[in-house]
């Protein structure tokens, strides 16, 4: 029944559509299912059931996690809501599963992987995350900004849920390209970084170069993010990519990569706790303070702990098909060596 | 209640650094502080501080003025301390550039003939575009650490012994 890491590579790919319930008649939520996962919510918790196992989170964690993973299309890799269930991103599928990267559910067999079409796994979890969000909580802000997500159901926050992150094709602020943030478009100063340097680069282009020349205060741009660990593209070189975040309280996800990544340490401070990818078993603890510099190796899941708002730049290799490189074992794990 | 948001500088850097708790070693996390690295550089080296298979960042002690460089593909600059202006020129010798395939940026034997296409003022914070083609020169004022966003090239210098921790 359940699937082992050596069966995972030939999973079919399930096309489905979600099912949802009619409205509980207590609580008021909704349950969803896909394929064999059932998600039901109550007041205090998300309930997860498979076929081998039933997993309880607490639902605001739950939620914080599972809005990342919606908002980034399951990002790159390892997406573990904890310890047990989480999502794998194979680009053109994605699996979900449950204790298929935790040591004990291996060894017990209770770990269990489905596969999707990553449409209709994107529409079940926004379709959830749209019924489970109430009035008053947004999962992509800081705990202390925001309400409370327990309780029966209250209302709904739908642009909390659609929240867009901002891609920038080539580099902020050149014309077409994604543009700084202001009070005009809606991005004000956050209360964490009020101190922070409003000025703008002076840039001066002769005639004939006007659209060419481009700079903007990345400083500024992060103090006005609205959303935490939820990073932005600024800048592209080629397959680098600069995705620069604004960081408090915890990573809702232990990310696990599955190419390697950089952290650069921009402002104040973040400790993240590093495990191994496949056993969860843990590896390290890195902290990192401004003008930090650490990668994060490609066969390792991290999640961060940021006391205050923090600056992040994570450095990424857009690179297409890099995973199956490192997961082959081509390319070495950890990006240089002395 | 009032914040601070802590940034660091050559001159006041606290470091972090890497506890293991598994069966690994430091040293696979590359970790290292721009400042400390940049405090130990000579002016204008550009010392890598992250790779990713042919990308790199690249810390660079700014004081002065630069030599000028010119790249194939774009790159950027993000001013971390200090303050700076970034000179453009579009080279008369269209050969001046290296052709396509070569990666990183190649240092140019002076100012180079073309036409002014304009300067940048910045400072802390502020993210530059070095955009392709265009030769580049930055001149620092003062003591200042330059992050550039680039590929391996000619003159990025690895030296991961003398800057982690391990
Ligand atoms: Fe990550």
């Amino acid at each position: 029944m359940a699937a082992t890491a050596e069966q995972i590579t030939d999973l079919p790919v399930l096309t489905e559509a979600h099912r949802e319930s009619a409205p509980h008649p207590v609580n008021g939520y909704k349950r969803f299912e896909i394929g064999s996962f059932r998600f039901e919510r109550d007041e205090y918790f998300a309930r997860i059931q498979c076929p081998t196992v039933t997993h309880v989170m607490d639902v605001e964690n739950f939620m914080r996690s599972m809005i990342r993973d919606v908002a980034w299309g399951f990002f790159y890799g390892w997406v573990n809501f904890d310890e047990v269930f989480g999502t794998v991103n194979n680009y053109d599928s994605v699996d979900v599963f449950m204790g298929a990267y935790n040591q004990a559910y291996k060894d017990s067999g209770t770990d269990f992987t489905e596969r999707f079409e990553p449409g209709v796994l994107q529409a079940c979890f926004k379709g959830l995350m749209l019924d489970w969000t109430n009035a008053g909580f947004n999962p992509f802000a800081a705990p202390l900004e925001t309400g409370s997500g327990r309780g029966p159901k209250n209302g709904s926050n739908d642009e909390a849920v659609n929240f867009q992150r901002e891609l920038a094709d080539r580099f902020v602020s050149l014309p077409g390209d994604t543009p700084i943030r202001s009070d005009e478009n809606g991005r004000p100063v956050n209360r964490q970084f009020a101190d922070v340097d409003q000025s703008e680069p002076e840039v001066h282009a002769e005639a004939g170069f006007e659209g060419q020349l481009a700079a903007f205060n990345l400083f500024k741009y992060l103090s006005r993010s609205p959303v935490t660990w939820n990073p932005s593209i600024v800048s592209i070189v080629r397959s680098s990519a600069y995705c620069p975040t604004s960081e408090e309280h915890i990573l809702p996800v232990d990310h696990g990569n599955d190419r390697v990544e950089w952290f650069i340490q921009m402002s104040d401070e973040i400790t993240w706790r590093v495990a191994d990818k496949d056993s969860a078993a843990p590896m390290s603890v890195v902290t990192m303070k401004a003008g930090d510099v650490a990668c994060m190796p490609a066969d390792i899941r991290h999640r961060g702990f940021s006391p205050k708002r923090s600056m992040l730049l994570v450095w990424e290799n857009l690179t297409p098909g890099l995973e199956k490189r490192y997961a082959s074992g081509e390319l070495p794990p950890v990006p240089a060596t002395f | 209640m009032s914040v601070t948001t802590v940034f660091g500088s050559i001159d006041k850097f606290e470091k972090g650094g890497v506890e293991i708790t598994g069966n690994e070693e430091a040293r696979d996390y590359l970790f290292s502080n721009m400042y400390e690295v940049a405090g130990n550089a000579q002016p204008w080296e550009r010392i890598v501080i992250a790779k990713n298979l042919e990308n790199t960042v690249e810390v660079i002690r700014a004081e002065g003025d630069s030599p000028w460089y010119i790249c194939s593909h774009d790159e950027t600059a993000l001013l971390m301390q200090g303050s700076m202006e970034v000179r453009f020129i579009q080279p008369a010798d269209s050969g001046l550039a290296p052709p396509e395939e070569n990666e990183g940026s190649v240092k140019l034997t002076g100012e180079p003939e073309g036409e002014v296409m304009g300067h940048v003022k910045a400072t802390r914070g502020h993210l530059v575009l070095l955009p392709a083609g265009a030769a580049y020169q930055f001149r620092a004022g003062e003591l200042s650490v330059i992050l550039l966003q680039t590929l391996l090239g000619d003159e990025s210098i690895e030296k991961w012994a003398e800057i982690c921790q391990h």
